[in-house]
């Protein structure tokens, strides 16, 4: 071979240049830039009449040539159904939305943000990316169709797209993580019945425990660079279950920190659930392999019968092998998480995506317009499943997939005591940072709780 | 015009070439490099293998499986080129395009600009060259993660001094412009550096004969200075094609990731989906960005050894 072991590979960190060498640059390729001049055609004139099919979105037209960008962390295939679902709006108003899906979308959006190269649009998952963003001063506000759009939304939505107290990003998604998979077979088999209260799951589990054969519960938390995020869902799940919502608003602001009586208590909870070794960790061993076994990994004992249960989000659906049937009389099947204390009404802790716009062209607004709409959340609906909205205008029966449908009715349930995943709208630092790290040594190491709730503390930003 | 001397540095003495040239020629030296060679292809071999098995396969066991109960299809290349992972995308074809688009171009004009620039420090005396060939060769010290924000936002809002305007924004979004641009950037400085070295250390001799014949700077540089650093030429653009074609940094911050644009490497990246579900899929994916390079190395090697001593030792 030709290769030589003693070529000095050249380093990642690469130069800047002299300004002089950036201005022959720059003349070297001014002529070769194809820049995409004339996005303003369509603006002033009266909007077309658009009729047939394509009627329904005549509050939409006047735009067409324009082109709008679309920047999001989801890719393919999942995207593709995003693409479909507002594929006929495109066609009809003629409004081209350039979609654009990237894995490093959390830390590229800044990026691009600070360097003046904004996208039209951006779907931000993350309240505190959206809160960033905002601070940037970059982000515009949403006409004044959208946020009345959002009136189909139930209100605690419109404060998760808001940014002290100023609405700025609609809601296009919600997803529910208040779910428990198991295999509704097993369960007939052994003549188990669903829990409808913590009590009854904690009976159950014991039961499970006791009669040999399978673990009661497994769980993953490893998950590449974000290892110990399922094990955050499963304290904010006990947090909201057992205090309510006024307790989780004030643990996620700080104002009831970590190390407070109170979140001990539920982490004590946690402990004496997922980290109990009479329960743990059905098909893989002991408390500690919770840290090891990935996420994707942790409901694959269900099927086999070594696991009875799993606390996962209703995307977990996705992993699945293929030919798993879900649903009530299926493989597998959820429930939805009791709440710890029965005084809480219907606990459901849940993620959702958010449409922030960096524009105000009329294009972008018309587009803002339509994603915030009932009609394009029944349209993405009906593309494929995999999707839920919270908007309470989506016809229920369009939901094709239990799994869907039962976390629309949670969703949309008006008593529910709905709040948003607690370390995605935790400061960076700690949401997506310490607290993972902290929570995962809690379940490797067996480290002690006091210690667990302190490093987080400590870990807040001032 | 008043040529100077590049300093003679001499590396290695030739008395010392001998040892070294029999101890690499031993039987057991040839069995442990064999030894290398093969335990260093064997990642590459196993990447290959998985490229071609089902995915059912991949999700459930090793590649070394593979070689015991063979079971191997192009199937994943066939998902890969035409499909691109799921029903409405565009195959691999787009992207491949837009990363030649992207290296060949990133790759000419440093060469060009840093050839020319080479020549000019090194043999047109003017006043504190030596500041500017310093300057350039300490700018290798900025990292790329600190220019990527500044640099953005120079394209998309120019440079300005108080009202001044220094430098015009350029909208040049969406376009492969601003990838070259930053490449070149990038890149000059590494390559004025070596073709410096390599440049000023031709024979004056020739320079002065050119001038008594009246030949102006241009001619030198395009009849004397290019033919003879031809492989210090060739070893930068294999150096700069293969940084560009393997970069994802900077096509990611300055063309984005939309199919009109994004090069290969911003494709592998998103081969997987949302979920990390179908990464069977980057593996052969990963062999289709390796075809390019592969070529342009084997074609362009037999410059590659003689380049790399280009400037170390006097010619």
């Amino acid at each position: 071979m030709t290769l030589n072991p003693t070529v000095p590979s050249r380093s990642s960190g690469r130069r800047l240049v002299a300004v002089p060498a950036l201005l022959a640059a720059l003349a070297l390729t001014a002529a070769c830039s194809n820049s995409s001049g004339g996005s303003g055609g369509g603006g002033g004139a009266a909007a077309p009449s658009l009729s047939g099919d394509c009627a329904k979105y005549q509050p939409y037209a006047g735009h067409s040539g324009t082109t709008v960008t679309v920047f999001a962390s989801i890719l393919s295939p999942e995207s593709d159904n995003l693409e479909k679902s507002w594929a006929e709006f495109a066609k009809c108003t003629g409004i081209k939305i350039s979609y654009e899906g990237s894995n490093d979308f959390e830390s590229q959006l800044p990026v691009r943000v600070a360097g003046g190269n904004a996208p039209d649009f951006a779907i931000i998952p993350q309240p505190g990316l959206l809160a960033q963003m905002v601070k940037s001063g970059k982000v515009v506000k949403p006409p004044a169709q959208t946020v009345a759009n959002q009136e189909k939304w139930s209100p605690i939505w419109k404060t998760y797209g808001s940014v002290n107290g100023t609405f700025y990003a609609a809601p296009m998604s919600a997803n529910m993580k208040s779910l428990v998979w198991y295999s509704p077979k097993a369960f007939k088999t052994a003549g188990y019945e669903v829990p409808k209260t913590w009590a009854d799951l904690t009976a159950l589990s014991d039961r499970i425990a006791k009669a040999g054969g399978a673990k009661p519960w497994c769980g993953g938390i490893a998950s590449g660079t974000a290892t110990g995020w399922p094990a955050t869902d499963w304290l904010e799940e006990v947090v909201l279950g057992t205090y309510g919502g006024d307790v989780y608003d004030q643990w996620v602001g700080h104002q009831v920190k970590f190390s407070d009586e109170k979140i001990t208590t539920a982490m004590k909870t946690v402990a004496g659930w997922m980290q109990n070794p009479a329960w743990v960790n059905g098909g893989y061993g002991d408390v500690k392999s919770i840290a090891t076994t990935t996420f994707q990994d942790a409901g694959a004992p269900v099927l086999t019968g070594k696991c009875a249960m799993l606390q996962q989000a209703s995307f977990y659906e996705a992993q699945w092998p293929k030919g798993t049937k879900v649903g009530p009389d299926g493989d597998v099947f959820a429930f939805h998480l009791p709440a710890v204390n029965p005084a809480i009404p219907n606990p459901v802790e849940g993620g959702g995506e958010f449409l922030a716009a960096f524009s105000g062209r009329p294009e972008v607004q018309a587009v803002q317009n339509y994603l915030s709409s009932a009609d394009w959340a029944s349209s993405r609906v009906r593309t494929a499943t995999g999707w839920v909205s919270a908007n309470q205008g989506v016809d229920k029966s369009l939901y094709t997939d239990p799994i869907d449908r039962l976390s629309a009715d949670a969703l949309t349930d008006p008593t529910a005591t709905f709040r948003f995943d607690g370390s995605d709208l935790m400061p960076a630092a700690v949401g997506a940072g310490q607290e993972w790290k902290s929570l995962t040594a809690w379940f490797a190491e067996g480290q002690s709780i006091q210690k667990t709730a302190a490093d987080i503390d400590a870990a807040w930003p001032q | 015009m008043s040529a100077r001397h590049g300093k003679p540095t001499r590396a290695m003495s030739a008395p010392h070439a001998n040892p070294v040239r029999k101890a690499f020629s031993r039987p057991l030296a040839s069995v442990f490099v064999i030894a290398v060679t093969v335990l260093w292809t064997i990642p590459t071999l196993g990447l290959l293998v998985t490229s071609l098995r089902p995915k059912q396969d991949v999700t459930s066991n090793g590649w070394w499986n593979a070689l015991l109960h063979p079971d191997l299809g192009l199937g994943n290349y066939h998902t890969v080129l035409f499909e691109g992972g799921s029903g409405v995308s565009t195959g691999l074809m787009p992207f491949l395009v837009n990363s030649l688009a992207i290296s060949v171009p990133a790759t000419l004009f440093p060469l060009v600009l840093a050839a020319m620039a080479a020549y000019g420090l090194a043999w047109v005396r003017f006043r504190g060259s030596d500041t500017v060939f310093f300057a350039v060769f300490a700018l290798q010290v900025v990292p790329i993660q600190m220019a990527l924000i500044p640099l953005l936002r120079l394209f998309s809002g120019g440079a300005h001094l108080g009202s001044l305007t220094l430098i015009p924004a350029v909208d040049l979004k969406g376009s492969y412009a601003p990838v070259w641009l930053a490449h070149t950037m990038f890149a000059l400085p590494l390559a004025v550096f070596l073709l410096h070295n390599f440049i000023a250390q031709l024979p004056r001799d020739l320079m002065e004969a050119a001038v008594v014949d009246g030949a102006s700077h241009f001619k030198i540089f395009r009849s004397i200075v290019l033919p003879l650093c031809t492989p210090a030429l060739a070893s930068f653009a294999i150096f700069q094609f293969l940084w560009v074609w393997n970069d994802l940094l900077v096509a990611l911050t300055f063309a984005g990731g939309t199919p009109e644009v994004a090069p290969m490497t911003v494709r592998l990246a998103q081969l997987s989906g949302s979920f990390g579900g179908r990464w069977e899929l980057l593996t052969a994916g990963a062999f289709l960005s390796i075809i390019v390079p592969l070529i342009v190395f084997f074609s362009l090697q037999r410059y590659f050894v003689r380049g790399l001593l280009a400037g170390s030792v006097k010619g």
